[in-house]
């Protein structure tokens, strides 16, 4: 870190002139470039999105709304809602007490440890929803027993929460992690010996400074939980009006050729991830820049 | 390190910093001066044990049941195989596609001045936040024979939506921007005295992209495509849309264990699931160490 730092600011103190004239000369190559990158980007990431909108809206305002004002499509919503209001809290609760644990102190294992929270990230979310279906089935290890005290885990809603948990699992840790890792223990270790307790330095001193970290995660925890497919396809069932969440309900809209309706719904999740993207891009430009989300 | 400097020149209580100072019992000193590491280290543990190891154990339990064979005959049966061509190959295109494509957007994010670039740069985290089944259905409509780029290509005899081209584009999308966002800070820390000594001694453009900048970058590059290749390995939301799902032509590794395990087949779904874990792991490692390479690399060019 440190040396970069030096490395950049010694290139910001060279000769100005020389870099401005390296940066504004507009070369045929410079032209080519920004235009091949704007025709990629435009292909692969603007396109599609305006295309969700443009299906929604493909018979007008009237029948978009209608698709989004039914009532399975609104019980669909509220599973949603629910799930991510159970799971995001989880991690939360996890990512702070892992991101305390691994930045604040020296242990052996730890590098193990942080490669064991990235798990989930490099499971198919396929894979992420047989392992609940193994598990708690009714074929499954711990599912006949659960079955007998009348409990159903799996083609549930409990195993939409858990499949989502976990595919969620590692995001607001690894947010938090390189951050507090970053931010050093020096103001933490003045409260104490201040005489401050655990808690206390933790609510007046850590978290004013790791909040914008937290609010990203969050909010990245969020929309992920709520956009999560592969997962919660295998251990939903697909019962409509019960087991439903928002992407399955368009994947059924979709199978059942209501494109309008299934753009619709699609429009609100994409929304979503675009208010996800302002946000990050508002929550950055208050704190230094970090790279890969 | 310069933590552990502050420390001692910070005028704090001079009892709590003189257990510091004795040599190797130092970071067990500092660790006691923070409360909350049994607590804390506690609830990570038990959390990740209940909700990610109990549930990994699941699958390897299941697995170690069944026979050699009866494991094998669904791990490496023809369908089974063609899947896994079919998920690796898609991939690893898909990955390459990204990787040239995301250097020069990087190059262009952080090189040039033009309009719209902090709207860009800013979508280029769109796969990651957009669901994937939202991004299935869109890609689907834009190339199927009546969408907008279809009945282009259509004209032209080219078909892309259900056919392996398709599964590549989605893929494609899923993985944009892991190039991208890994080479990005490499190209802002690169120092632009290199290439002006470089054009200085005569180097063409090309030379120096390739004799200086090149090299520079190549370490992220290639953790971008392996980041990019393990997310694609295990897509499924956007894929099953555009895919068709033909089996032995269209259908990737994902999702034909979802198509056993709608036939209650739990013990297929499980060996091909086995087969897609330990590839992805073998990435994760694979991973672990471009990114030292990466830092090698990075503390090599700080030091000349």
């Amino acid at each position: 870190m440190g040396s970069q730092g030096r490395t950049r600011r010694g290139a910001v103190v060279t000769d100005p002139e020389r870099r401005e004239t390296l940066a504004r000369t507009p070369s045929p190559v410079a032209w080519l470039l920004v235009a091949i990158a704007a025709s990629f980007l435009g292909l692969f990431l603007v396109l599609p999105l305006v295309a969700v909108f443009a299906q929604a809206l493909a018979k007008g305002l009237g029948p978009a709304l209608a698709a989004i004002a039914d009532d399975e499509t609104l019980s669909a919503i509220r599973l949603t809602l629910m799930t991510v209001a159970i799971a995001v809290p989880l991690n939360v609760g996890f990512g702070l007490a892992a991101s305390w644990a691994i930045a604040k102190f020296e242990f052996c294992g730890k590098s193990f440890l942080v490669s064991l929270i990235d798990l989930p990230f490099s499971v198919s979310p396929v894979v992420a929803g047989l392992v609940f279906v193994l598990l708690f089935g009714a074929r499954g290890l711990l599912g006949p027993a659960l079955a007998d005290q009348g409990l159903q885990v799996v083609f549930a809603v409990p195993g939409i929460v858990l499949a989502t948990t976990f595919v969620t699992f590692p995001l607001v840790a690894r947010e938090l992690i390189p951050l507090m890792q970053a931010q050093g223990n020096e103001e933490e270790e003045a409260a104490i010996t201040l005489g401050a307790s655990g808690w206390q330095t933790f609510r007046r001193v850590t978290l004013p400074k790791i909040r914008w970290g937290l609010l990203y995660g969050v909010i990245l925890c969020a929309a992920r939980a709520m956009g999560e497919f592969g997962a919660v396809s295998v251990v939903s069932g697909h019962v409509r009006g019960e087991t439903n969440t928002m992407p399955l309900h368009v994947e059924i809209l979709y199978d059942g050729y209501d494109f309008v309706g299934a753009f619709a719904v699609a429009s609100l999740l994409a929304l979503t991830a675009l208010a996800t993207l302002g946000a990050k891009s508002w929550i950055e430009a208050r704190g230094p820049r970090r790279s890969v989300a | 390190m310069s933590q552990a400097v502050s420390i001692e020149e910070a005028p704090l209580a001079d009892a709590e910093r003189m257990p510091a100072a004795v040599g190797p019992g130092r970071a067990r000193a500092r660790r006691r001066l923070l409360p909350g590491f049994r607590m804390t280290l506690g609830i990570t543990l038990l959390y990740l044990g209940f909700m990610v190891l109990l549930p990994l154990s699941a699958l390897a339990l299941k697995a170690s049941t069944m026979s050699g064979n009866v494991f094998w005959g669904t791990a490496a049966s023809a369908r089974a195989l063609a899947s896994y061509r079919l998920s690796f190959g898609a991939s690893f295109a898909a990955a390459a596609v990204n990787a040239v494509f995301g250097l020069i957007v990087a190059w262009v994010l952080v090189r040039y001045r033009f309009p719209g670039k902090r709207l860009f740069d800013a979508l280029i985290d769109l796969p990651f936040a957009l669901p994937t089944a939202v991004a299935g259905i869109a890609l689907t409509f834009l190339y199927s024979p009546r969408g907008w780029i279809g009945a282009i290509l259509a004209k032209a005899g080219i078909e892309i939506a259900f056919t392996p081209v398709g599964v590549m584009v989605a893929l494609t999308f899923i993985g944009l921007p892991f190039v991208v966002r890994t080479v990005q800070p490499v190209l802002e820390d690169l120092d632009r005295e290199v290439e002006e000594a470089a054009a200085c001694l005569g180097a063409t453009g090309l030379q120096t992209f390739r004799r200086v900048i090149f090299p520079t970058v190549l370490p992220a590059v290639a953790t971008g495509f392996a980041l990019a290749f393990a997310r694609a390995l295990g897509e499924y939301g956007s894929v099953v849309f555009i895919s068709g799902n033909m089996p032995m032509r269209t259908e990737i590794a994902p999702l034909l264990i979802v198509t056993r395990l709608e036939q209650y087949d739990y013990a297929g779904a499980t060996a091909i699931a086995v087969v897609l874990l330990v590839s992805s792991f073998a990435l994760l490692l694979l991973i672990n160490g471009l990114q030292a390479w990466g830092a090698r690399a990075e503390r090599a060019e700080a030091r000349s």
